[in-house]
């Protein structure tokens, strides 16, 4: 009998996930023998493990890597997302450790999971193939839904274990549809082929079955990018999961899904870009319109930047609908920047909250600045940059994205988004006002400095501030990496 | 090209056809002698003890999850088996790669005492 013919297999384009993987597996085992007062020493070797995957990442820079028979491909625009993705997921483990232990839920399983997640969103970056993306996606959301729920304690986090379960598993039922149809039409799951066929045969080109499946696989990626109107789990997922969780969620997976949806969409269908560009011009105006007027409302603090989220995807998209150079870099450089100021933001509430997070109410800022005048100043740093301010990141990343819109001619979006953007000041700065305006009502009792937190607080300020005021090298990054 | 459907068609009206003719003429032609011993769930003869809505334990779930995850491995180990030597070495590394994976899994239900019973 003659042996099957093995594709190429090629190692070096998953070695950042299989570092990550291998680190989570190996954790899952030590954790089990682990008291749970030394859980934190996962929190480290996590770390470890994403110094490592950090260095493959960057060390394959600018060398494309291709494997398992095109399904896999590891070049700059993955590597890109891959810094997102591991900078996100170590903030959160620095972030983590002493929320857990507060809350009563300090299971070792924490850094596993987000490991796990961390690496499904690597593959959602690096695939080529719907297969690929589908695969990582399901490994991403699988572990979400366990660290959405992950405060067993709280009911609040239980439901939003389960809420995010069904409505992300329904979410995940039209994205595969739309990847099935989508083949029934190509013939094949790979995205360059897909392209290919398109390209060969035109008179495909408005085959309903084809826009039917392009139609479901972006209702399925809206889901996860929390666009409107696919955003109904977003608030109360966000709020009811452990504030860490909620950082980690609003930056990581909203990056990946932003990384599938762009490279599925700019890479496979690129001749239908009239009608996926007006598609996404009304996602963008809903999603930014949406996001920032309910966010006006709203007094918990992470229901608060769960709708502000929304918004910011909303900008995002606005990128999207440009679809040029400038528009798509401007993606890349502004989902980097929300990370670091979601981050650092996210790193404050934790500070400032109580335990079992009873309300964490805006009106619990109520004179912070005048009992921790640093922590003030940092939560401010971080509020300007969602505002989108000079000198700070958000304000660069929101110029690109409207520059890249007027440079396609959609000036009315441009209109529309620096609208979004002023509306959205008014919210942030109310909790500016409660910060340095009003008196402190009481102690905040749970507050305590450690170095993880000083460390997460500072690479946060000292990512919002480096990328405003000296964005070129990072632009130019981004610009080298969407060239896909 | 739709021709070949027509089978398919045609045994979709008959079962159609089928269930509808019985149940209606059972009900036009059919004896009527209701009774409230009718009406009971049919419990092997037995008279029904409670409610058929009880909470089962935890555990049988977990357990019934476990068997899943482990009874997929032998669904994949089965192919392999069948094609071994086809396969050769790179199967062989590739299956050990995935005991070895599932393997991890398994000390961790082990060590959390999910395999206990009691």
């Amino acid at each position: 009998m003659e042996t099957i013919a093995i594709p190429a297999v090629n190692l070096a384009a998953i070695m950042p996930e299989t570092v990550l993987s291998v680190v989570g597996m190996i954790l899952l085992l030590i954790n089990v023998f682990l008291p749970t007062e030394k859980k934190a020493y996962l929190g480290y070797l996590s770390l470890i493990g994403i110094a490592v995957s950090l260095f493959y990442t960057m060390n394959g820079w600018g060398t494309p890597q291709e494997g398992f028979n095109g399904s896999v491909l590891l070049d700059n625009f993955s590597h890109f997302f891959n810094v997102i993705f591991l900078l996100c997921s170590a903030l959160t483990i620095l972030i983590a450790d002493q929320y857990v232990q507060r809350e009563e839920c300090n299971h070792g399983e924490l850094y596993p999971l987000i490991l796990f997640a961390t690496t499904g969103m690597m593959f959602m970056a690096s695939g080529t193939d719907l297969m690929t993306i589908f695969l990582g996606l399901e490994v991403l959301s699988i572990a979400l839904y366990i660290l959405a729920g992950f405060a067993r304690n709280n009911v609040k986090s239980n439901e939003a274990g389960l809420k995010y379960f069904l409505l992300g598993a329904f979410s995940t039922c039209f994205l595969l549809y739309g990847m099935a149809l989508t083949y029934g039409a190509t013939g094949t799951t790979k995205i360059a082929g897909i392209a290919q066929f398109i390209a060969q045969n035109s008179i495909l080109s408005k085959n309903p079955i084809l826009l039917v499946g392009m139609l479901l696989m972006a209702v399925g990626f809206s889901f996860k990018i929390a666009a409107a109107p696919f955003h109904m789990w977003t608030p109360d997922v966000y709020e009811g999961a452990p504030t860490p969780i909620t950082a980690f969620m609003s930056a990581g997976p909203k990056a990946a899904g932003f990384a599938a949806f762009l490279r599925v969409f700019l890479v496979a269908l690129p001749m239908f870009k009239a009608e996926w560009t007006s598609l996404l011009w009304a996602l963008a105006v809903l999603t930014m319109t949406f996001g920032n007027i309910t966010a006006i409302y709203q007094n918990n603090i992470k229901r608060m930047l769960a709708y502000s989220s929304i918004a910011h995807a909303g900008y995002a998209l606005v990128g999207f609908v440009a679809a040029n150079e400038v528009g798509v870099a401007g993606i890349l450089f502004y989902l980097l920047s929300y990370t670091f100021m979601n981050l650092g933001a996210f790193a404050i509430i934790i500070l400032v909250g109580k335990k079992g997070e009873p309300n964490n109410n805006v009106s619990d800022y109520a004179g912070l600045s005048v009992k921790h005048p640093a922590l003030a100043l940092a939560m401010s740093v971080f509020l300007f940059s969602l505002m989108g301010i000079p000198p700070t990141a958000g304000f660069v990343g929101k110029f690109y994205l409207f520059s890249g819109a007027i440079k396609s001619g959609y000036i009315w979006l441009a209109i529309i988004g620096v609208l979004n953007s002023a509306a959205s000041v008014y919210y942030y700065l109310r909790v500016m006002v409660f910060m340095y305006m009003k008196a402190p009502e009481e102690d905040f009792a749970w507050l305590k400095v450690t170095p993880a937190f000083f460390v997460t607080v500072v690479i946060a300020i000292a990512g919002v501030l480096v990328l405003g005021v000296a964005p070129q090298y990072f632009l130019k990054l981004a610009q080298i990496a969407v060239m896909i | 090209m739709l021709g070949a459907y027509l089978p398919i068609i045609v045994l979709v009206i008959v079962a159609a056809l089928f269930g509808l003719v019985s149940v209606v003429m059972s009900s036009i032609i059919g004896q009527k002698k209701p009774s409230p011993v009718k009406l009971q769930p049919y419990e092997c003869g037995c008279e029904p003890v409670g409610s058929a809505r009880e909470r089962f334990s935890i555990k049988f779930y977990l357990i019934a999850m476990l068997f899943i995850l482990f009874d997929i491995e032998c669904v994949f180990l089965y192919p392999w088996a069948v094609l071994y030597k086809r396969l050769g070495l790179f199967g062989l590394a590739e299956m050990g790669l995935f005991i070895v994976i599932l393997f991890v899994g398994y000390i961790y239900v082990w060590k959390k005492g999910a395999l206990e019973w009691e």
